[in-house]
């Protein structure tokens, strides 16, 4: 699925490295401890989290993510972004909740990762 | 303490860098250099991965319980060596940090997205060999090798 596929069903909004919409995804990971996401995820996954610090963006720079959905309104601060921008990380926000995007997006074809 | 020894022979390539305790904002920084390093150098991407989730973890775990310490990178004809040293204070129980989900980490840590007690076990888990030894009050160290033709 691509990245903008994904922001159009749950109308999220793109907030950093709008130039990676086109990429696309496989699986989804909705986590907000960045221990977990480390020790199962691989690439070409969609990470959903309500955590918005600078870990989130290391994180995903050391396992090859591609793209963030920031979830329930949260908004990283300005060096977080920069810091995705720089690293080519495309993060997207929304208001709803994690469960929430989580269905939406199931419901359209994507899925979990296996553990 | 004093098991662990690091093989100097036949180093292509040596990194390291030091990491202060506290610091979250830069925690990720040393790992960030080490990765694009070994992406420079043209290493398989499952290698480069494997080596930047351990020297992350690593480098998390220095940040969130360590009085400081440093990480040393010895890039080898077949595989790559990652030693991780601190100044204390120590872990007392080894085997149980090993375990999955065990941790002592602060509310600080937790906030930020750690503390899962996931770190160690998934040091050892993309590492083809992994060694640490600890002593309160001294420090921690710990080898770890990925070679290139494994996992």
């Amino acid at each position: 699925m691509q990245i903008k596929n994904i922001a159009e069903i749950i109308k999220a909004d793109v907030i950093a490295y709008e130039t990676g919409i086109e990429h696309e995804v496989h699986v989804a990971f909705g986590s907000d401890l960045m221990s977990d996401v480390l020790a199962y995820v691989e690439g070409d996954t969609l990470l959903i989290t309500g955590l918005v610090n600078h870990q989130v963006i290391r994180t995903a720079e050391m396992l090859d993510i591609k793209v963030i959905l920031f979830v329930r309104g949260k908004r990283p601060t300005e060096d977080v972004i920069a810091l995705a921008n720089e690293k080519k990380i495309t993060l997207m926000v929304t208001q709803k909740p994690m469960f929430t995007v989580s269905g939406l997006l199931y419901q359209e074809g994507l899925r979990g990762i296996e553990l | 303490m004093g098991s662990i020894i690091k093989n100097e022979e036949n180093v292509a390539m040596r990194l390291n860098y030091t990491v202060d305790n506290d610091d979250f904002t830069r925690a990720g920084e040393a790992s960030s250099k080490i990765k694009q390093m070994l992406k420079q150098l043209a290493i398989d991407a499952n290698i480069v991965r494997r080596v930047a989730i351990a020297t992350y973890e690593a480098e998390i775990n220095l940040v969130i319980h360590s009085n400081g310490g440093t990480i040393e990178v010895f890039i080898k004809q077949d595989c790559i060596e990652l030693y991780v040293e601190d100044n204390g204070p120590g872990i007392k129980d080894v085997s149980l940090a090993m375990t999955k989900g065990f941790s002592t980490a602060t509310a600080v840590a937790r906030e930020m997205g750690f503390g899962a007690g996931m770190g160690l076990p998934n040091m050892e888990k993309v590492s083809d060999t992994f060694e640490i030894e600890s002593e309160v009050g001294v420090g921690t160290r710990i080898k770890m090798v990925v070679f290139y033709n494994t996992k």
